[in-house]
């Protein structure tokens, strides 16, 4: 076993054991918190996997602005519901047993694929894949129109955040 | 070395706990949560895509970063929403939330 | 305006009369008998043109004066109307405006013109009489104005555009129009009291009497025209027609097909001239309002029937039948109603009766040929009989003055037993009148009567129908007999009640028409002294001559024979004699000696008509028709459909519509709809989380079968 592994396996673990917490834990405060533990483990994976930009954007994008969202999501709508009852809802069951078959199902049908065992290659010599990856986002030829409808979808989903979340009775925001 | 195996795996795993987490949450709030763990599973199944496969076709990549924006875009609108409700309604559990029925 | 022209207009005023009154004018009772008066007197003025005209011209008779416009398309000819003035035409023309100028004039004394709105008087009902109070404070019972002055006018204006239609049409068609518009104004001005039942029913009988003649006259219109293919009487009566039609043999009683159109034709005729046995109609039509409509039905309308029949007489005189029949009936009718009209005490139906037998006379002469002698009386006669209603109208007048001064209701002002001595009350229309009954009489010489009359016996003679001229000369000694007895009753002798002596002269309105038409029945005859009278070879008769020239073959003149003349002569001053002699001692209808019951009940025609054709149809319609068919049968399968349809229409509606349909298909699918919606309702939770279990649960169920069934392929 190298340490490459050594280290998956911990990470692997550490970034289920906060998933499984993110799910089940009553604390919607520590839920948001696990998830940055998650994330964290998740960037970790992307550092492991040599994708260094998605491992620096999970971590600013994901952890600096969406877990803090959640978190400020959770203090906004905590006024009653001060983590009494359940937080999970009468059919958990029914969700648990789906969750597993689909795991189940997912790593059955793995199974069977013969590229399972794939390994990594090495990483090509004097490949910057941070710059490869800049250049496939601007290029013409690559996917500067996705890029940009993405850009455009995240200014829709800007402007309809503002205007879903807007309360028109507090009018002093306005102004 | 790691085979691509234990990325799959691993990214299923996240991605049940993630559908459990979606199905079985009261809080809206929570719900939201188990989306993002399960759109993280599948990032990761991308990025290893990418690095088990040829490393200088970027597509996997550029994949992952238009989920992130779909991610964002999905969690302001989303929380936005909650929000909204909540002022209305005055609650985010989801089985409370049930306008749509007849 | 060229005399065709002229032809055209003459029936327009009346007309235009008739509609201005009826829709204008009829408030204002001077503005509506100006009117009518009006018109009357523009139709005078242009008939009078018109004869005057004709006079001068030659031959008229080959070349009358004739204008023609085409009227209905038939197929690809055309029915033509037109106008025509022969010199028959030209004759009936002169008498009928002048007689008719008289009537509306007449008519604004007779309906008291001037006179004040009557206490009581209602719209239907004779006027009875207004009070006033003089300046003495005298209070008087003074006649009082029609109330329906001004309808009065209008029906005269319409009754007027009638007889001149007939008389200018140039066909049989136009003709007939103006005989049915003449038609409907004797049911109108006969039932003009609409108010009285006697009026109402003899209205009713009149038109429906002359119905029946008319209706027979439309058989032979329509049988002429299908023959010939016009109605036309020029070009009827053209040789080659003429015999065309009396080669058809119809199949009808051994009848050729121009004495069978003939004999429809004459029927018209009967009902229109009340010959017998269509003559009820005639007495009982003087309840209209005496009498000027009696006047227009007996001096005028009735005329038209005979014109008719002399206008057709080239088609008549083709069939020997025909012309025996025609001959028969006239006779017969003037013989018949001369016999009644002796019993009558009524100053109107004695006129009534003596005009029916008068028309005898014209129809008799026409059966034997007498072309010219016919229409001649036919022309006096109309002239004289005029005379003589107007004349006995002024009676009635003057008696209901008296009627009106005493008071007393119950005295009839039209029995000639409650006159008597009127003479010198009303001196006017009693010299009038005795001119006009001279006249009828036919008193020699002197009077138009005479003249007309001395000719058809004449006739009679010379052509050798002996049964006719003796028939003939009893109807004239009668005539004579009947005529004395009324003027011998009403005017005569001292006065028998005390409203014969408060009897007075009627106003200048009424005298001046009697007095202008007394002119004529004197004069008119003079025009017609045949040539040959007592072998004194004097200017050929005028009206032989002018009247003559219509038919194609020109009448012969009859040689002079004393026999006729004798006859003549003896029967009308016999009668005259015998009537003055006998009834100037009679005084009330209890000694009369010829109140016979069969002649005062008119031989019971009424009676008979009554159980013979009224209650038989009566009976048919009220009983059979009405009681049996109508209500019974039908109403009985009617009544047996209804129920029926009811029934079929609840079963099915019980049982189909309620059942099968709305309960089983419309509630059935609805119910099943609707418990298949509640039943799924409760899926649509509205939960989002059991949305995406189930959808989840579905996508796994359908992947597992894909995979386990396509398995081997992926």
């Amino acid at each position: 076993m190298t340490t490459a592994q050594i280290i998956f396996l911990v990470v692997a673990a550490v970034t289920l054991v906060s998933a499984f917490m993110v799910v089940t834990t009553r604390n919607l405060i520590h839920a948001a918190l696990w998830l940055v533990a998650t994330l964290f483990g998740v960037a970790v994976t992307y550092a492991l996997l040599n994708a260094n930009f998605l491992a620096v954007v999970q971590v600013v994008v994901y952890i600096g602005a969406i877990a803090i969202l959640f978190i400020f999501a959770v203090m906004l709508t905590r006024k009653e519901m001060r983590d009494q009852g359940p937080q999970l809802n009468s059919a958990w069951w029914i969700s648990a047993l789906l969750a597993v078959l689909t795991f189940g199902g997912l790593v059955g049908m793995l199974w069977g694929w013969k590229g399972m065992d794939t390994l990594a290659s090495e990483m090509p010599v004097g490949f910057d894949s941070v710059s490869a990856l800049g250049d496939a986002l601007i290029s013409p030829n690559a996917f500067v129109l996705p890029f940009e409808v993405a850009s455009v979808l995240l200014l829709a989903a800007l402007v309809g955040a503002v205007y879903v979340a807007f309360n028109p009775r507090s009018g002093d925001s306005r102004k | 070395m790691i085979p691509l195996s234990w990325y799959l795996i691993f990214a299923a795993g996240l991605f049940s706990l993630g559908l459990f987490g979606v199905l079985a949450r009261r809080n809206a709030v929570a719900i939201l949560l188990g989306v993002e763990l399960m759109l993280n599973a599948v990032n990761i199944n991308l990025a290893a895509f990418w690095r088990y496969g040829n490393v200088t076709d970027m597509t996997g990549q550029v994949f992952a970063i238009i989920v992130f924006a779909v991610a964002a875009a999905e969690v302001a609108v989303g929380l936005a929403l909650v929000i909204s409700v909540y002022r209305s309604r005055n609650t985010v559990v989801a089985d409370e939330i049930d306008m749509l029925k007849w | 305006m060229t005399t065709e022209t002229l032809i055209w207009l003459i029936p327009l005023p009346p007309a235009l009369a008739f509609f201005l009154i009826v829709l204008f004018t009829n408030k204002n009772k001077a503005l509506s008998h100006s009117v009518g008066v009006g018109a009357a007197v523009l139709s005078w003025l242009a008939s009078m043109v018109v004869f005057f005209r004709a006079l001068g011209v030659e031959h008229l008779g080959e070349h009358p004066f004739v204008s023609s416009v085409n009227w209905l398309p038939t197929g690809d000819t055309w029915f033509k109307i037109g106008v025509a003035i022969d010199p028959l035409g030209a004759a009936v023309l002169f008498f009928v405006s002048i007689t008719i100028f008289m009537i509306f004039l007449y008519s604004v004394g007779y309906h008291n013109f001037g006179q004040p709105k009557g206490d009581h008087d209602r719209a239907g009902l004779p006027p009875h009489g207004a009070t006033v109070t003089d300046e003495q404070g005298h209070k008087h019972t003074v006649p009082s104005v029609e109330p329906m002055y001004s309808r009065f006018f209008a029906f005269l204006g319409l009754f007027a555009f009638g007889m001149y239609t007939l008389v200018v049409s140039d066909n049989l068609l136009t003709m007939f129009v103006g005989w049915e518009i003449m038609g409907l104004c004797s049911y109108l001005l006969i039932g003009f009291w609409y108010g009285k039942p006697s009026a109402r029913a003899a209205a009713i009988k009149a038109f429906m009497t002359t119905r029946i003649g008319d209706v027979f006259m439309l058989l032979g219109i329509a049988f002429l025209y299908s023959a010939t293919g016009t109605l036309t009487f020029r070009e009827i009566f053209t040789e080659e027609m003429l015999q065309h039609l009396v080669s058809i043999d119809p199949h009808f009683l051994g009848l050729t097909g121009a004495g069978l159109i003939g004999l429809l034709l004459f029927i018209g005729t009967v009902g229109k001239s009340a010959q017998w046995p269509l003559h009820v109609w005639l007495p009982d039509a003087m309840e209209g309002p005496t009498p000027v409509s009696a006047m227009i039905h007996a001096a005028t309308m009735v005329s038209a029937g005979v014109y008719a029949v002399i206008r057709m007489f080239p088609l008549l005189s083709l069939d020997h039948n025909t012309m025996t029949v025609v001959a028969f009936i006239g006779t017969f009718t003037a013989i018949f109603a001369a016999t009644i009209a002796v019993a009558q005490n009524d100053i109107k139906r004695v006129l009534a009766y003596s005009t029916i037998s008068q028309l005898g006379f014209m129809i008799a002469a026409l059966g034997i040929g007498a072309y010219v002698a016919a229409a001649f009386h036919l022309i006096t006669h109309a002239f004289f009989k005029a005379l003589l209603f107007l004349g006995s109208g002024s009676v009635i007048h003057g008696m209901e003055h008296g009627v009106l001064h005493t008071g007393n209701h119950s005295v009839d002002p039209q029995d000639m037993f409650n006159m008597g001595g009127l003479r010198k009350k009303m001196p006017i229309t009693f010299w009038t009148f005795l001119i006009g009954g001279f006249a009828l009489s036919g008193f020699p010489l002197l009077t138009a009567g005479f003249w007309s009359k001395d000719e058809i016996l004449a006739d009679a003679w010379a052509n050798g129908h002996l049964v006719v001229f003796v028939t003939l000369a009893l109807a004239a000694f009668m005539t004579a007999f009947y005529t004395m007895r009324q003027i011998t009753l009403t005017f005569l002798g001292e006065p028998r009640t005390k409203e014969a002596e408060h009897a007075q002269e009627t106003p200048w309105t009424m005298t001046v028409p009697l007095m202008v038409l007394s002119v004529f029945a004197i004069g008119y005859g003079w025009v017609g002294i045949p040539e040959n009278f007592l072998n004194l070879q004097l200017a050929p008769s005028w009206f032989h001559e002018f009247v003559g020239g219509t038919l194609a073959e020109h009448p012969e003149v009859i040689p002079f024979n004393p026999i006729p003349l004798i006859v003549s002569l003896v029967v009308a001053l016999g009668g005259l004699l015998l009537g003055w002699l006998y009834y100037r001692n009679v005084n009330s209808a209890k000694e009369d000696f010829f109140q016979i019951p069969l002649l005062k009940n008119k031989y019971y025609f009424d009676e008979a008509y009554q159980v013979v054709f009224i209650k038989p149809v009566i009976w048919l319609s009220e009983v059979f028709t009405y009681k049996w068919l109508d209500q019974g049968l039908i109403d009985g399968i009617l009544h047996f459909f209804g129920p029926a349809t009811g029934g079929i229409g609840g079963f099915i509606r019980q049982y189909i519509d309620l059942k099968v349909i709305n309960e089983f298909i419309g509630d059935g699918l609805a119910a099943v709809t609707q418990e298949t919606g509640r039943t799924l309702r409760p899926i649509q939770t509205g939960r989002i989380q059991q949305y995406m279990m189930l959808s989840l649960v579905i996508l796994a169920v359908v992947g597992a079968l894909l995979y386990f069934m396509l398995g081997a392929g992926l």
